[in-house]
C-alpha cells in the first residue's frame, strides 16, 4: 500500500502564512522534486481516524511538517500510531532566515515562496535519507 | 456595546487533491472579505489541540467546507463539538455546475481561482443563513 514511499504530512494551518508554506513545500516535494519517493495524505483523514490513512502512517517513514508550535502534524501522526522520522518546523526556518517575512496566507508572497522553496529542499534531502523502497 | 457573535468556517485540510485546495482558498476568501466577520479553525486542532476549538464550535455556529465526499471537516465538528449550522461539499457543487478544476493542488489556475470565488459565495450564503438563525 505504501510502496515504501516516505510520507510527508503538513499541518493544515489556515490562519497564518506558516501553514501555507509547509503545505506548498510538501506539494513541491511530492509532485515535483521526489515524486517516486515521497507521498502525502490528508491530515484531516488522520484526525478522523480513517483506517487506510492510519495504516499508511503506521507502515511509512513519516516526515511531519508543522507551521506553528502547536505541532498538529506531529501530534496527529503519533496519535494515529505512526512514528516521526523527521520533524520540519516552519518556525525554525524563520529563525534561520530572519530577513524573510511572509505575510500573505491564501497565495504566498515572494518571501513566503522563498521559504517554501528552502523548506522543500530540506524535506527532499530528508526524503533521500529515509527512502528505502520498502514499507517500514 | 453590541458584540456580534462569531460564525466559524472550517475547511478540510484536503492535501490529497485539488478539491482540498479549492476548499481552503474559498475559506480564505470568506475570511479576507466576502464575510470578514467570520473566523476559521484549523481542523487538526480538534484532535491535537486544547479544548478551545471544540468549545468554539460548541458555542458558535460553524459552516464546514469539504473538498470531497469524505466530509472530514463536517464529521470532525459533529464528532467533537456537535452539529454544524451548514455544510458545503465542493465536489458535489462542481458536479452540479459541470465544472472541473484545471490547475494542480499546489497552484490553482486562473479558472480555479474564479471557481474558488464562486464556492466562497455559496459558503457566504450558508454563513448568512446561520447568522439569521442565530439572530432569531
Amino acid at each position: 500500500m505504501t510502496d515504501g514511499k516516505v510520507l510527508v504530512i503538513p499541518c493544515s494551518g489556515i490562519g497564518k502564512p506558516f501553514g501555507t508554506i509547509g503545505r506548498e513545500a510538501t506539494f513541491t516535494v511530492v509532485d515535483e522534486l521526489r515524486p517516486g519517493k515521497a507521498d502525502t495524505n490528508c491530515l484531516s483523514l488522520l484526525v478522523m481516524g480513517d483506517p487506510d490513512a492510519k495504516r499508511q502512517v503506521q507502515e511509512s517513514r513519516c516526515v511531519a511538517v508543522d507551521g506553528c508550535p502547536l505541532e498538529c502534524a506531529r501530534k496527529n501522526i503519533e496519535i494515529a500510531g505512526g512514528r516521526i522520522d523527521a520533524h520540519m518546523r516552519v518556525m525554525d526556518l524563520l529563525r534561520d532566515n530572519r530577513g524573510l517575512k511572509p505575510r500573505q496566507v491564501t497565495f504566498l508572497d515572494e518571501d513566503g515562496e522563498k521559504l517554501a522553496t528552502i523548506l522543500a529542499e530540506k524535506i527532499a534531502a530528508k526524503v533521500d535519507e529515509l527512502y528505502t523502497g520498502e514499507a517500514r | 456595546m453590541n458584540i456580534k457573535p462569531k460564525i466559524g468556517v472550517v475547511s478540510c485540510s484536503g492535501e490529497c487533491c485539488i478539491l482540498g485546495t479549492l476548499s481552503r482558498v474559498a475559506t480564505r476568501f470568506i475570511l479576507e472579505g466576502v464575510r470578514a466577520d467570520t473566523v476559521t479553525l484549523c481542523l487538526p486542532l480538534f484532535l491535537a489541540g486544547d479544548s478551545g476549538e471544540r468549545e468554539f464550535a460548541q458555542r458558535f455556529p460553524t459552516v464546514s467546507v469539504d473538498g470531497c465526499h469524505k466530509h472530514c471537516a463536517k464529521k470532525a465538528i459533529v464528532e467533537y463539538s456537535g452539529p454544524t449550522a451548514a455544510s458545503v461539499d465542493v465536489e458535489k457543487l462542481l458536479m452540479e455546475w459541470g465544472e472541473e478544476p484545471t490547475g494542480t493542488r499546489k497552484t490553482l489556475s486562473a479558472k480555479d481561482v474564479e471557481l474558488a470565488k464562486r464556492i466562497a459565495q455559496e459558503v457566504a450564503e450558508r454563513v448568512d443563513e446561520a447568522r439569521e438563525a442565530q439572530d432569531g
